[in-house]
């Protein structure tokens, strides 16, 4: 809601969204906490794990969340956004949080922004780096902007809660600490009645569809020098020894050689993973803007001139069919 | 089926180099498109009034130029197209341009189905989407991959998610977001360029939709970006590695284990 700068402190405590897919607490969750607690402690006030369809653990405490609030039931079948989102909203009406971070998921890039626009509060996407401006007490949320090439940082002053998403991997989660013990709340979902416009029939796990470029830590990605499906095959053997995603360009989804879940790119995911592995990908700037923040990019290319043997941290100079079955060799 | 296409006129960058000195992106000459993942909703709406009956209204925000977005939707075979442009729009976040974007939906009237693109590349929010159906109280669904099916009461999408994706039935009034995998757009033909470039595309005020002025433009944003600066360099310059496949491989893994980003290795 809009406020006044007397209204403030109405509003005390961070909180986080958890992540589950089938009941399990998502890493990313962990995470999130790690930032909010840094926010909170700032703050002086508490951080709160919001669990909505799923249940609370200790894990929660553990990695640094003081309380979990749960709203759960047999109403909730799969992701429905607007039952989640209504008993989301129902929460930040009965609590008042200053700070609700959720995870930049397909889930939470529904859920957050349906919750933000019902509640009147600013909502910043994909936020690399959250502080909390010393002067006015608000969350200064710095995010890429024009495909990495400029940072932006963004506050919302006059709004309560404070909202942003943050993609996996992204924030450091904290040491956990299994003797930390927290409260756990839980409360009703809101009547019904707005929620049933929506049925969840099926959900399906896995499968070529479901490759986990966001989730992943290590990304073998491949483009047009690939020659064909068989490149990627390389690259997913690769990728396997790594415990990784393969990754594409533009060019080689366009071709035919692996599916659109696996793009990389403007069309396609923006990645932040610990490590990107490049094969053959010269580094158009449509590629680089899905890729560019990543932790360490390696390049590898028969022509150290592309613009990815320029951008990479480590660049492999040979023929990436020589020289990627050595890595898969080399990794045992 | 009345259906609503949201299109988005964003830079394009499919030409644009990044300044050596800055590593900024040279946007001085680079011209504007329609955003790349609003080609898919345009065609969705297409397809599915071709197969359903009924009409495909685009619509955009923007400067009058952006028209040009909503001829392109036309080209392919949206049937009319509204503008929203106006001073008092300028500035808008997400929160104040999905409630523009609603209160135009709900000008329109009678909308079964709003189709946007997943997001759009020059913010990559992913928020105006989810948005316009949160103002309008529809039902939503993100990342659609597929239609399923459709009956006069609902649709039934696939949508995609990080483990895989899942079915689900809305019931109409909704919003769907649309994935580049959903479909093939097609190419416009020469009659349906000329067509578009002759057609009346009414530009609309906040007036014309009713707008609750305090609800639009920079004023009413929650957010306010307070700075922007260049983003950290990369820092460490490159590190070249070159020899054998063997050499290659096994001096890359040494530098990866340093950083303790692979374990393992023999």
């Amino acid at each position: 809601m809009r406020i006044t700068d007397a209204d403030k402190p109405l509003f005390t405590n961070v909180w986080i969204i958890a992540e589950t897919v089938g009941g399990a607490i998502q890493p990313v969750t962990y995470e999130l906490i790690g930032a909010a607690r840094g926010l909170a402690d700032a703050r002086g006030s508490r951080v709160a794990a919001i669990v909505v369809g799923g249940e609370a653990d200790a894990s929660l405490f553990a990695y640094g969340a003081d309380i979990a609030i749960v709203v759960n039931g047999p109403e909730f079948v799969g992701f429905n956004d607007e039952l989640e989102c209504a008993s989301l909203n129902h929460l930040i009406g009965k609590y008042k949080p200053e700070i609700v971070l959720c995870a930049a998921t397909a889930r939470g890039r529904a859920l957050i922004p349906r919750a933000a626009v019902r509640t009147v509060s600013g909502l910043t996407a994909d936020c690399t780096g959250l502080a909390i401006d010393p002067e006015t007490g608000d969350l200064l949320q710095t995010r890429p902007a024009f495909g990495g090439n400029i940072m932006a940082t963004i506050r919302a002053s006059n709004h309560r809660p404070q909202m942003a998403t943050v993609r996996p991997n992204v924030m450091k989660a904290l040491p956990p600490d299994p003797t930390r013990k927290g409260e756990t709340i839980r409360e009703q979902p809101p009547d019904a009645g707005v929620t049933n416009a929506k049925r969840v029939i099926e959900t399906v796990r896995g499968g070529e569809s479901g490759v986990n470029l966001a989730d992943a830590k290590v990304i073998v990605s491949g483009g047009r020098a690939m020659r064909g499906p068989e490149g990627f095959a390389m690259l997913k053997r690769l990728a396997d020894k790594l415990g990784g995603a393969v990754g594409a360009s533009r060019a080689a989804v366009d071709a035919g050689w692996i599916a659109y879940p696996h793009q990389v790119g403007q069309t396609g995911q923006t990645v932040q993973t610990a490590l990107y592995i490049a094969c053959g990908i010269s580094g158009q700037i449509q590629h680089l803007v899905g890729m560019q923040s990543c932790g360490c990019i390696v390049a590898i290319d028969r022509n150290p001139d592309t613009p990815m043997m320029k951008l990479a941290d480590i660049a492999v100079t040979g023929d990436l069919f020589e020289v990627v079955p050595a890595l898969a060799e080399a990794l045992g | 089926m009345k259906i609503v296409v949201c299109v988005k006129q964003v830079p394009g960058t499919s030409d644009a180099k990044i300044d050596p000195e800055t590593k900024r992106i040279i946007r001085e000459g680079v011209k504007s498109i329609l955003n790349p993942f609003d080609l898919y909703a345009v065609e969705e709406a297409v397809l599915l009034r071709e197969r359903f009956g009924g009409e495909v209204i685009a619509l955009s925000m923007g400067p009058e130029r952006a028209s040009a977005v909503i001829r392109e939707a036309l080209s392919i075979g949206a049937d009319r197209g509204v503008l929203l442009s106006d001073r008092a729009f300028g500035g808008s976040d997400t929160w104040a341009t999905s409630y523009a974007l609603a209160r135009a939906v709900d000008t329109i009237g009678g909308v079964d189905l709003v189709i946007c693109g997943k997001q759009a590349v020059d913010g990559d929010t992913a928020q105006v989407g989810p948005g316009i159906a949160a103002h309008l109280g529809f039902c939503q669904a993100t990342y659609v991959a597929d239609i399923r099916a459709v009956t006069p009461e609902t649709i039934t999408v696939q949508r995609m998610n990080e483990d895989g994706y899942d079915v689900c039935e809305l019931a109409f009034p909704a919003v769907i977001t649309v994935v580049k995998g959903i479909n093939q757009p097609r190419v416009p033909s020469l009659r349906g360029v000329l067509a578009a470039r002759a057609a009346d595309v009414p530009v609309w005020k906040p007036a014309d939709i009713a707008a609750d002025l305090s609800k639009i433009g920079l004023d009413a944003s929650p957010t306010r970006v307070v700075r922007t600066a260049p983003p950290e360099p990369r820092g460490g310059g490159t590190i070249h590695v070159a020899g054998s496949p063997v050499e290659c491989a096994s001096r890359l893994l040494e530098i990866l284990q340093a950083r303790e980003l692979i374990q393992g290795g023999r």
